[in-house]
């Protein structure tokens, strides 16, 4: 591997490296030099542990007859477990709803920073950002107490009107309870990468655009959003990334949703229960490598889709 | 959304846009309502909490320093305590995950090596993979070497930051010029002072977006330090109010002092975040844009 690249490598070099030669060795030690700790952390916290995930996930632990090898039994066992599949399914449930959501809103929100220069926008601008600096739990924490019936508004609020208030709470309306949640913690953060980019664009093109007839509408859905598609593919996949593998703020609201939400409510609590709870390391390993490997292969089917607007990667 | 872009030939004044403006408006007021609320609300004690009345605007009696008084004397002072461990966890996960990524971003951009390439490859294909499905196993590992249930559980995995490496590889391919660490090279400047001297300041915005993010997901980080850690005195502030909350659910009547406790300790456990991202705006928007971009 390592002979392969070293002869192909030089071809791809700049023109300004005028000596070979020595220099390629030194480029060698330097480029390792400054590699390497980062490889080093790398190969120890992401590499073994998966490596290892694989492995414990391949075992079983019985009460009689102790540790066996099953190949891929946990995968099996996984796959037709109902606690791990309706998690499965509400994550990628609330994956389809929250992410577009998200996603409109913080583009919508960019878009009218990006145009409207009072000094006014600029103070939302930081306020709608806010929420990215609390902490997921405390955010949690946070709307969970204005969804209570005990301390939040709520009550208060549908009580003028002569109505009982929602309960985001409830089984019925917690997708909407967390949906809120996820929304208010992290659109402000996409709306923030989204508005430097819009900010990164070059003016002239407007100028260019408006001599055309485009009007105000236009420049934005023609030259705006396709100019800042790298940036909006970039938020696309963390946003995936993260609401697949979604834990803290079910698993905070849990204790106020006594009964709403269940120990395997999404495949990491699931894994976390199977772990910690119930100290079933072989199956918790599984159930967690099954679900990377569902967002690994989620994340690259999208990317290879979204291949031809040059996306980040 | 019937106009929401302007042209910037007219930049010079102020763009205003009403309509937009009182929609901004009603946006700022979803945003900083839970603030709101935990501001009024950590000015209460229990019977103001549980008596009724507007949860949403102040009783007669507001008694901060009292609440304050309490959330820093509450079970010996373990809420200092918390604070204290995710500042340590945050500095000490940040500087340590951004001095990596800077040095690899550089070298990734500046250096022809040996399996350059596929190594890249690689740490681009880790940024896919979720952080929490990694817990699990670290935790097994770390169990095995009798290292959870210590600090060093927290840091250590806080280290790792593909996409600071990702970020930091952008930016020093398109700020550092190869010919001016030519030219420091010519000069009979070493490979590391050409990087300290030269390279870094170059890279500055970077940097600083780089630690303030990488501190930003050590200080948030919860599920991390839920798995690892069982002693309550090296929980980070995130875990600990995690706790409070899951025993004050428990014990709807006798939890009731330890609800106003949580409602404060979680506005101040979010000052410190917020003065940061405001005090050092300048530096990190510019960085931002990079990930972004390309």
């Amino acid at each position: 591997m390592t002979v392969l690249t070293e002869k192909r490598e030089p071809r791809t070099q700049p023109k300004t490296r005028k000596i070979r030669g020595k220099v390629h060795l030194r480029e060698h030690l330097m480029g390792w030099f400054f590699v390497g700790p980062f490889g080093v952390v790398f190969l120890a916290f992401l590499i073994a542990p998966l490596g290892y995930a694989l492995y414990l996930s391949l075992f079983q632990k019985k009460l009689i007859g102790g540790t066996s090898f099953v190949l891929f039994d946990n995968y099996v066992k996984a796959f037709t477990d109902p606690s791990f599949l309706s998690g499965a399914w509400f994550v990628i449930r609330f994956s389809l709803v929250s992410i577009p959501l998200q996603i409109i809103l913080a583009l919508a929100m960019a878009l009218i920073l990006d145009a409207v220069t009072t000094l006014f926008a600029r103070f939302s601008r930081l306020m709608i950002f806010l929420p990215y600096a609390i902490p997921t739990v405390i955010g949690a924490v946070m709307w969970g107490f204005l969804y209570s019936k005990g301390f939040g508004p709520l009550t208060d609020i549908f009580g003028l009107f002569g109505a009982t208030a929602p309960d985001f709470l409830g089984s019925n309306l917690i997708f909407y309870g967390l949906l809120n949640v996820v929304t208010w913690q992290w659109a402000g953060y996409y709306m923030i990468i989204l508005y430097a980019a819009l900010q990164g664009i070059d003016p002239t093109l407007y100028e260019a655009a408006r001599m055309d007839g485009a009007g105000r509408w236009q420049v934005a859905t023609r030259i705006k959003i396709p100019l800042i598609a790298p940036a909006l593919i970039l938020i696309l996949v963390f946003s995936l990334i993260g609401t697949l593998q979604f834990f803290n703020e079910p698993q905070i609201l849990r204790y106020l949703a006594a009964g709403t939400i269940g120990a395997d409510f999404t495949p990491n609590m699931y894994a976390y229960q199977q772990a910690f709870s119930l100290a079933n390391f072989n199956y918790g390993s599984a159930i967690s490598f099954a679900l990377g490997g569902i967002v690994f292969i989620c994340v690259y089917a999208f990317l290879f889709f979204t291949r031809k607007r040059r996306s980040f990667l | 959304m019937t106009d929401p872009t302007s042209v910037r030939a007219g930049a010079r004044r102020p763009q205003r846009y009403l309509p937009m403006q009182i929609l901004l408006g009603f946006l700022v007021i979803y945003f900083l309502v839970p603030f709101w609320w935990v501001i009024v609300n950590s000015s209460k004690d229990a019977p103001g909490l549980f008596g009724g009345g507007n949860t949403l605007w102040f009783t007669d009696q507001i008694d901060y320093l009292g609440n304050l008084e309490q959330l820093f004397t509450y079970d010996g002072g373990i809420y200092l305590r918390w604070i204290l461990n995710s500042t340590l966890y945050a500095i000490a996960g940040g500087v340590g995950a951004t001095v990596l990524s800077v040095m690899a971003g550089y070298g990734f951009a500046k250096y022809r090596f040996a399996a350059r390439r596929f190594s890249f490859a690689v740490v681009l294909g880790a940024l896919m993979v979720p952080a929490t499905a990694l817990v699990i196993p670290t935790f097994i590992m770390f169990s095995r070497l009798g290292l959870t249930n210590t600090v060093w559980a927290v840091i250590l995995p806080s280290l790792l930051n593909p996409f600071g490496v990702y970020l930091m590889h952008v930016y020093a391919r398109d700020a550092v010029p190869d010919e001016l660490l030519d030219a420091a090279r010519v000069d009979g400047a070493g490979e590391i002072r050409t990087f300290l001297q030269i390279a870094l300041p170059l890279m500055r915005p970077a940097v600083v977006t780089v630690l303030l993010l990488s501190a930003v997901a050590s200080w948030n980080n919860y599920f991390l330090p839920l798995a690892m850690l069982s002693d309550n005195r090296l929980f980070p502030v995130t875990v600990g109010l995690g706790l409070w909350q899951g025993i004050a659910s428990a014990n709807n009547s006798g939890g009731t002092s330890l609800w106003s406790l949580i409602i404060l300790g979680s506005l101040v456990s979010v000052i410190p975040l917020v003065i940061a991202f405001f005090s050092l705006q300048r530096h990190w928007r510019g960085g931002l844009s990079v990930g972004g971009l390309r």
